[in-house]
């Protein structure tokens, strides 16, 4: 690793671009990121930072997902279904190039689904790709997609990082040097530091776009965030992680502090496979003892939404539950006497993420209240998947589930780490799933949401909030996200 | 002196080659499977078999061990299990940042234990001693991680003279070296307050032997007795503390890089762990083992200069 000394070209350089230096500075954007992805291949890797930075900004997919979580037109420009409801016939936008020069054309997009469906398939999301049954090439123009069954979720999962289209000739090398076709192509990954996007100056957009450059610093610890955001390092921090230090921002005129919603449902789940979690009424017992408002003002300093089931209060199907069972500890350790759990040890383990460790302390007291001995375990996340979600080792936990219409959790039966097996909402979701109609669709997501609420499946405790942290000037970012990603296709920055 | 190497040197080798047997083992029976970190909570099991093949996971163990010895004394440590770049790259782009850091705070802490402490003990219970004193037990005390947040704060959110974290590499050399300061300080005050106080008693122990107490007499002035002839032979227990301060003066890096956000080993390794990246982790153990072995090799050999005595037993 050797560099050339560049003292001596540096004056050359700086006069060259002196003389080039046109009118209007480059405009560009330093955002911080807590999280570090160890590859940038949205296809091959579920780290939610790659998505932050590469979906819909270096790849795009069919499709995309608006602000409002509206599918919009994105590689495909328009799109007409079949009677029947099975087959999509995409037309893709004309004249669309990779970063590396090569053409898209529907070879490529049938070559990106056969590389996420094919056996040998690493893609994390690959039950997305399940209801697909056939992928052609009409013409260069024209991708023909058949399902097996009608999927009322296609339209939005074809919108997904993991729904990228890569080209055959890049797509191995993707995870350390990605080629899109987004309005930003990839420049330099310094790992540990920073990574690098420039604007991609043949996109179809490209007259939209308002940022020349930007730079993702990677910062994990939260007063190292802070820090350099108020030393002006950073234009941005979307995703800031420590909510009790937003105030100082707040009250600084320098900086907007941003609080929007995630879909992310945090849970603090039961294993309904084991006692005493298989008997519902330990479980409501549970439900009762808990009191979200404390969780939310101690774990999230105030800045999160209560729920009382499973699905987004910013959702449209969304009904509100958070009284199904109004915190009473007397009457908590009641229903633990009556089912036969009173004083009994349970064992709490928990992710090494805020939101988790910080719930879980209040909820172990909140249990003592009611007369249970939970204990807190504190794991990091290589245990926690393996031993409490692969094989399902727990009693309790608490864990966000950041996917958007993730319901389905609950229709995965035994084989799922909720230990839940009920046929009537496994029937329900596959409802769900068929239901084309809007209107329907959200009757039955209703439905759901009852089903949950009244077997008190987990305690259902917040949605995980969005918190950003922006300089005066940064304009643009959605304020809150359905999906998971956030272009940067609209964002500005005022120097 | 060749006998000596000799067995220094295979005492080297066989220490590697038990913690790559220890690292290989415990990064085994740690619950954790790599495939399911990267593909994360949604994937599904015929997706993480794939992904096992392709790492190579399937294999037997001892099959994958010896495999890995193999290739390593060919100079190959394999592919990043998360990075899915060789791993001698991974390194090799974060290497210049851990050295720069170790050898900046060592150089620090040197200048500043050796002075502070000498200074000390010259002033032996006056002021100054006990200033020094103080200041050491302060150091020994004070965190590293929150006297870095103070620096920062200080220097880096409140002045703007220096940045508050984060490093381009040597490229521009004057920016590298403002990056390094506030974290080469957070690093050398708490190392320094330890070597400090060794200096101190350690030169106090020689200024009260004879042959000072000779050198005073014959009229030298006080500086040079205490720079020709008490430090030279306070050396001794000061190199080995220096030794064994340069093994957690590397490890000491992971803390600082974490809250400098540096891109160098100590977080690779905080990452592969999390990660379950065996070969890396692998990797980046035994350098770390190499470094302190060496290190305490240095310091041998470093006796046998600094004391004629030892030499007749080298």
């Amino acid at each position: 690793m050797s560099h050339l000394p560049l003292t001596k070209t540096l004056p050359a350089l700086t006069l060259a671009f002196g003389l080039m230096a046109s009118a209007s500075a480059a405009a560009e954007l330093v955002i911080g990121m807590q999280q570090e992805p160890t590859s940038l291949d949205p296809t091959a890797d579920a780290t939610a930072s790659i998505d932050s930075m590469m979906t819909q900004n270096v790849f795009e997919s069919l499709t995309t997902v608006a602000e409002n979580g509206e599918v919009q037109p994105n590689l495909a420009t328009s799109w007409e279904v079949s009677e029947d409801g099975l087959t999509y016939t995409f037309k893709l936008a004309e004249g669309v190039t990779f970063h590396d020069g090569s053409t898209l054309d529907a070879e490529d997009v049938v070559y990106s689904f056969d590389r996420a469906m094919g056996e040998d398939s690493v893609n994390p999301s690959k039950d997305i790709f399940e209801p697909i049954e056939s992928v052609k090439a009409v013409d260069p123009q024209t991708v023909e997609i058949t399902l097996k069954a009608k999927d009322a979720f296609f339209l939005f999962n074809m919108g997904q990082g993991d729904s990228a289209v890569v080209a055959s000739e890049s797509a191995e090398t993707n995870n350390a040097n990605p080629v899109g076709t987004g309005p930003f192509k990839f420049d330099s990954w310094t790992r540990g530091d920073r990574l690098t996007l420039v604007k991609n100056p043949d996109h179809r957009d490209a007259a939209d776009v308002a940022l020349d450059k930007v730079v993702f610093r990677f910062i994990s610890d939260p007063a190292a965030a802070t820090a350099a955001m108020m030393a002006e390092e950073l234009d941005a921090f979307p995703g800031f992680p420590a909510p009790e230090l937003l105030p100082q921002f707040e009250a600084d005129p320098r900086f907007r502090v941003n609080v929007g919603s995630t879909e992310g449902e945090v849970i603090l789940a039961m294993n309904n496979a084991k006692p005493p979690f298989d008997n519902v009424e330990v479980r409501r017992a549970v439900a009762t003892a808990i009191d979200r408002d404390e969780i939310i003002e101690g774990a999230m300093y105030g800045q999160a939404v209560p729920i009382g089931s499973f699905y987004p209060p910013h959702g449209t199907a969304y009904v509100d539950l958070t009284d199904a069972y109004p915190h009473d500890s007397a009457k908590a350790e009641e229903m633990f006497e009556a089912a036969g759990v009173a004083g009994a040890a349970m064992t709490l383990r928990v992710p090494p993420f805020p939101y988790a460790t910080r719930s879980a302390e209040i909820i172990q007291n909140q249990l003592s209240e009611a007369g249970i001995d939970a204990k807190v375990e504190n794991v990091e996340w290589g245990f926690w998947i393996d031993e409490v979600y692969k094989q399902k080792n727990y009693d309790m936990t608490i864990i966000a589930h950041t996917s958007p219409n993730d319901m389905g959790n609950f229709a995965r039966g035994p084989d799922y780490f909720y230990g839940y097996d009920n046929a009537e909402m496994t029937a329900l979701w596959e409802q769900i799933t068929t239901e084309v109609d809007p209107a329907k669709r959200d009757e039955l997501l209703k439905q759901g949401q009852q089903m949950l609420s009244d077997q008190s499946v987990h305690a259902f405790l917040f949605q995980l909030p969005l918190l950003g942290v922006f300089r005066e000037g940064v304009e643009g970012y959605w304020s809150s996200s359905p999906v998971l990603y956030m272009p940067l296709k609209g964002v500005s920055v005022a120097n | 002196m060749a006998y000596f190497l000799f067995r220094r040197t295979l005492g080297f080798v066989l220490t590697l080659l038990a913690v790559s047997v220890v690292v290989f083992a415990v990064m085994n029976v740690l619950p954790g499977d790599p495939a399911l970190t990267i593909l994360g909570m949604d994937a599904s099991e015929d997706a993480l078999a794939a992904l096992r093949e392709q790492l190579g996971l399937n294999a037997p163990l001892v099959t994958r061990y010896f495999s890995w010895v193999w290739n390593a004394l060919q100079g190959d440590f394999g592919l990043s299990h998360s990075f899915r770049v060789p791993v001698s790259e991974l390194i090799s782009e974060r290497l210049p940042m851990t050295i720069s850091l170790a050898v900046a705070g060592m150089l620090v802490t040197l200048v500043l234990a050796l002075s502070l402490g000498i200074t000390a003990a010259a002033q032996h219970g006056r002021a100054g001693d006990w200033g020094v004193m103080f200041l050491s037990q302060l150091g020994i005390a004070v965190p590293a991680f929150w006297l870095s947040i103070l620096l920062v704060m200080l220097f880096a959110v409140k002045l703007r003279w220096l940045p508050p974290g984060g490093f381009a590499g040597w490229d521009d050399p004057v920016a590298a070296l403002r990056s390094l300061i506030l974290p080469t300080v957070a690093l050398a005050l708490v190392q320094s307050a330890v070597l400090a106080r060794v200096t101190r008693s350690s030169a106090l122990e020689v200024m009260r032997q004879d042959f000072v107490r000779t050198a005073r007499a014959s009229g030298l002035s006080r500086r040079r007795i205490l720079w020709r002839h008490v430090l030279p032979n306070a050396l001794v227990p000061i190199v080995t503390i220096v030794g064994m301060q340069f093994a957690a003066l590397v490890t000491g890096t992971i803390v600082i890089e974490n809250v400098f956000y540096l891109p160098g080993l100590g977080r690779l390794i905080f990452q592969s762990i999390a990660n379950r990246d065996l070969p890396t982790v692998q990797a980046l153990v035994m350098l770390f083992a190499a470094i302190v072995v060496t290190a305490n090799f240095v310091v041998d050999l470093l006796y046998v200069v600094i004391d004629p005595r030892l030499k007749a037993r080298a």
